[in-house]
């Protein structure tokens, strides 16, 4: 089966949809691949790399077009729909729910589309999700982005020539770019604040080292999808007055609130942004989507009364490399999970390919039925762990014991009292004060040293030479004797072998 | 050499042996303690030689000349992988030699003990009855444990039907025998028959316990006999009036208990379930048939792991019993110190059970010349899994399994586990999907952020170090 992998005509895109490792895998899963020359040029790859890698570099576009299945990361435009093979396949993203005169043209060149954005966000589906994967590159760029209009430093420095505070950065969402822009904020040497409406991110937020920001209000956000849901009137309210607060006191803000299928809500509002400090910077990762900030302008940097607004759509090409090696991997994990070159099939049965498919055949096939999401609350497995379950014995039991023990002692030491001869009670008291001896010794030995310890109890346990000496040299040679010859044998390998053996190990623990 | 004199030289011995075990509190101070060991034993030996007791050498002479031979050559030959083993025999030659002292010494009695009352030779002769008893099950269950550990008998549990009836009726019959051999005042001959039949029947008894503990079991196992043949030896010191033996009996006794101890709260087990066997099998396999877990391990090339190793600051590397089968000890420890040469953090973690033997895998790292200060316990270790970028866990499962922490109805629920899931990365490095010991599936290969590279542990360390 033959991929193609055609130019991006899209002005702004610079990634591509296949990269010289991707081809290789691609050729081990059986694919051949048939790359147009330049296609990689912006992302850093050259023809002669896919050449290295077993790629075939075509200078036709149609021959491209023509293959049976065409990989590409953005949607095809209207004209380079007619390029594709009549019922070939089309890998790429799509936003079917955006771009209906766009299937519809697909559809009526009779093409099974699968549109990559439409992945289902299930675990087993994450290494093909390329939502999350450019997401996560968007919030690093994100970051850089800031840096670069922002005219101070990240990071809090103390120098001869004075000091300058750490940035203080706000990020408003903590999805997967969320979490990727706390990270490199961090990274970086700001001071991160992040809020989410889904409380359950608050563990990630602190894992990363920023503060988690909590509204004093009680409504979960989590919604379907891994996704957060519309919240209540009163919540809002509330939200919209911490981020007032906020915006007065932070330098740079990140916003990165999506809601599926939605224009993106505007949470910070104009007079938010007329309260920010001159200089500070707003980086909306939601500008596709109408912008999270009411004076973003998608695609551009504008400049509010000394508030930088950057509303940059293609965060993600300003990355080209591994972008597209983020890209092109999720691609191939697909076309892997579809079955390779091989076995290639649309299996309308796995979830993963049935919540992408678009098109099949040109028949629509869009929406897919509700699947049940897999990404559960993680809130609900740490409540199962708290759940008492009961490690020790009954409580009932436990007092029968406590109240048994010192009988059984005191019977044991009342009949040796009365009973015992005076010589055993000697004995005794010497092997009971041995044995604590023994306790509280043997606590203090590191552990790494129980091996050890093992075999010097060992050698010293051969110390019962000594009995079988006396049994076996009483100067009679009758059985007696011989038994305590043998004990004296076997006693004494213990003794030689432990002391050595444990000597050379010791010898082997080193600084 | 006169009788007070030896009782001086015993009770210098005695506190040079607990010297020696006080001496491995710290590596540092360990090699001090095994010396004072040797000290000590030398001063009983040599003391006991010169006592008048000792009438000809022509017996002893030869024993001692050829025990030492066969012990130095043994613990010169054996390798590291090996000391569960050697541990194991060790524990059954106490025990033997108690059973020895005990008949010997029912046969040939003390004169002072034939002079004493009638209470003191009851007395005596309660005193042999345990120290066989206790000499026979060690022994026997120690030959059992060495060949299971060493692959001589299978390491899954014997499970006799009605196995806890059997424990139950051998232990009674221990008990009515005592009593029967010590009212047998006329006949010694049949007094002799008992003991040699309680002998036969406590010998039973330590294969049989022996043999329904499963190999998850073991380190518990060999813990317990350790202590075993102190106790023997103990009740060998009250039989022959002997207080050095009974010290030191009395301390490595307690040394293995505490051991034991230490290794059940590792495995959250009762020390009755591991003693009277029956874990890692029935109940354990149940579980794992109605709870597959849903997902799909994620494989991993070496090369690709090369690149996360590169790319890291914090490494932490977790060795199982999978390591020492591999016998890659040396191969890690070079792929540790390529790392620490790119100036990566490289820490080793150890669970207390990992391996077959309380501290096995230390000795194994130690061999292949790993520093002991970036060894660290479990309880050091797990707070830092958090920062670290990738934990590196090779041939263990039952020890990093999520489910212990998570899913109350999984059978090693409550063990403390070491969180390796807490790291940026894992990977796994297995020779296939199979479960542990436990007989539990891992949910941790099946985590977004575990790695599965697939092979054996020693050639696939050796791709590793060749990667970087």
């Amino acid at each position: 089966m033959k991929i193609g992998v055609p130019n991006e005509i899209e002005p702004d895109e610079r990634r591509v949809a296949a990269t010289p490792d991707s081809v290789k895998r691609l050729a081990q899963m059986g694919f051949e691949v048939l790359v147009e020359s330049g296609a990689g040029r912006h992302a850093g790859f050259d023809d002669a790399e896919y050449r290295a890698s077993g790629a075939e570099i075509a200078t036709d576009t149609a021959a491209v077009w023509n293959c049976e299945l065409v990989a590409k990361v953005c949607a095809p435009q209207i004209g380079e729909v007619g390029l594709l093979r009549e019922g070939g396949i089309l890998v790429s993203l799509l936003f079917p729910a955006q771009n209906q005169a766009l299937v519809q043209a697909l559809a009526a060149r009779g093409v099974s589309a699968i549109a990559l954005d439409a992945i289902p966000r299930i675990s087993r589906a994450q290494k093909m999700d390329v939502l999350s994967s450019m997401a996560n590159i968007a919030g690093y760029r994100a970051v850089v982005e800031a840096a670069n209009v922002y005219g101070g430093q990240f990071t809090a420095q103390i120098t001869a020539a004075g000091k300058t505070p750490p940035a203080e950065v706000l990020i408003i969402g903590a999805g997967v770019a969320g979490l990727a822009a706390i990270a490199a904020a961090r990274g970086m040497g700001a001071v991160v604040k992040a809020f989410d409406t889904r409380p359950a991110v608050k563990e990630q937020v602190e894992s990363l080292g920023a503060a988690f920001l909590e509204l004093d209000f009680e409504e979960s956000g989590e919604g379907g999808g891994g996704y957060a849901k519309v919240m209540s009137q009163e919540f809002i309210d509330a939200e919209m007055a911490l981020f007032r607060e906020q915006a007065a006191q932070v330098d740079v803000i990140i916003t990165t609130a999506l809601i599926p299928g939605k224009k993106a809500p505007v949470l910070i509002t104009e007079d938010m942004v007329e309260m920010m400090k001159t200089g500070s910077v707003i980086v909306d990762l939601a500008a596709a989507q109408g912008g999270n900030c009411a004076y973003t302008k998608p695609g551009e940097s504008v400049d509010h009364g000394g508030v930088k607004i950057v509303g940059y759509t293609e965060l993600t090409s300003r990355m080209p490399r591994h972008s597209s090696q983020m890209f092109s991997a999720n691609v191939a994990h697909l076309l892997e999970e579809m079955g390779g070159g091989d076995h290639f099939s649309i299996d309308e049965e796995n979830e993963v390919i049935r919540g992408a498919l678009v098109l099949r055949d040109g028949a629509s096939k869009w929406p897919p039925p509700k699947i049940e999401v897999s990404a559960a609350p993680p809130v609900s497995t740490k409540t199962a762990v708290a759940a008492p379950v009961s490690r020790s014995p009954a409580p009932a039991r436990q007092s029968l014991a406590r109240g048994i023990a010192p009988l059984l002692v005191a019977v044991v030491l009342a009949s040796l009292a009365l009973y015992a001869p005076r010589e055993f009670i000697q004995h005794f008291t010497v092997f009971v004060l041995a044995c604590f001896i023994g306790w509280q010794v043997v606590w203090n030995v590191t552990p790494a040293l129980h091996t050890p310890l093992m075999s010097v109890t060992n050698a010293i346990s051969g110390i019962i030479l000594v009995g079988g000496l006396l049994k076996g040299a009483s100067g009679e040679v009758d059985l007696a004797a011989l038994l305590g010859t043998i004990a004296v044998f076997v006693a004494t390998i213990n003794v030689f072998g432990g002391f050595l053996v444990t000597h050379r190990m010791l010898k082997m623990f080193r600084k | 050499m006169n009788e007070t004199s030896l009782a001086v030289l015993y009770l210098v011995a005695a506190v040079l042996f607990i010297l020696s075990l006080g001496g491995l509190s710290h590596q540092e101070t360990a090699r001090r303690g095994n010396t004072w060991g040797i000290v000590g034993m030398a001063i009983a030996l040599v003391g006991t030689l010169l006592h008048p007791h000792v009438k000809s050498y022509g017996l002893v002479g030869p024993a001692i000349l050829g025990g030492a031979a066969i012990g130095a050559v043994m613990a010169i030959r054996v390798v590291m992988t090996a000391m569960p083993q050697l541990v194991a025999i060790l524990h059954s030659f106490v025990g033997f030699a108690a059973v020895l002292v005990g008949v010997a010494s029912f046969i040939n009695p003390d004169e002072r003990v034939a002079a004493a009352g009638r209470a003191a030779i009851m007395v005596h002769e309660i005193e042999i009855w345990i120290g066989v008893a206790v000499g026979a099950i060690t022994f026997t269950g120690s030959v059992v444990a060495w060949g299971k550990l060493r692959g001589t008998i299978g390491g899954t549990p014997l499970l006799l039907p009605g196995r806890h009836v059997f424990n139950l009726a051998a232990t009674t019959a221990i008990v009515v025998m005592a009593v029967l051999f010590v009212s047998t005042q006329t006949s010694h001959e049949l007094a002799l028959i008992y003991l040699l039949s309680m002998t036969a029947i406590a010998s039973v008894l330590g294969v049989h316990l022996v043999m329904a503990i499963g190999g998850a079991d073991m380190p518990v196992v060999v813990s317990l006999l350790n202590s075993y043949s102190g106790w023997a030896a103990a009740a060998a010191g009250f039989l022959l009036n002997n207080d050095l033996l009974i010290v030191t009996g009395a301390l490595v006794g307690s040394s293995g208990a505490i051991l034991s101890y230490i290794m059940c709260r590792a495995m959250n087990r009762s020390i009755l379930s591991v003693v009277f066997g029956g874990f890692g099998t029935g109940d354990a396999k149940l579980a794992a048939g109605g709870d597959e877990i849903e997902g799909e391990a994620q494989p991993i090339e070496a090369a690709a792991v090369c690149d996360l190793l590169r790319a890291s600051k914090e490494v932490i590397i977790v060795p199982g019993y999978g390591l020492a089968v591999a016998r890659a000890q040396h191969l890690v420890n070079e792929l540790a110190n390529k790392l620490r040469d790119k100036g990566v953090n490289v820490r080793y973690a150890i669970h207390p059970v990992a391996g077959r033997l309380p501290g096995h895998m230390n000795v194994l790292l130690a061999e292949a010349g790993v520093p002991y200060d970036i060894v660290l316990e479990m309880d050091e270790i797990n707070p830092e899994f958090k920062g670290t970028s990738v934990a590196l866990v090779i041939g263990a499962n039952d020890v990093a399994n999520p489910s212990a922490e998570t899913d109350p109805t999984s059978p090693i629920y409550g063990m403390p586990v070491l969180k390796v899931w807490e790291a940026r990365n894992v990977v796994v490095l297995k020779r296939s999907m199979a479960s542990g010991y436990a007989g539990v599936q891992n949910p941790l290969f099946f985590l977004e952020n575990t790695h599965m590279l697939f092979g054996d542990a020693k050639e696939s360390i050796g791709h590793l170090v060749a990667g970087l």
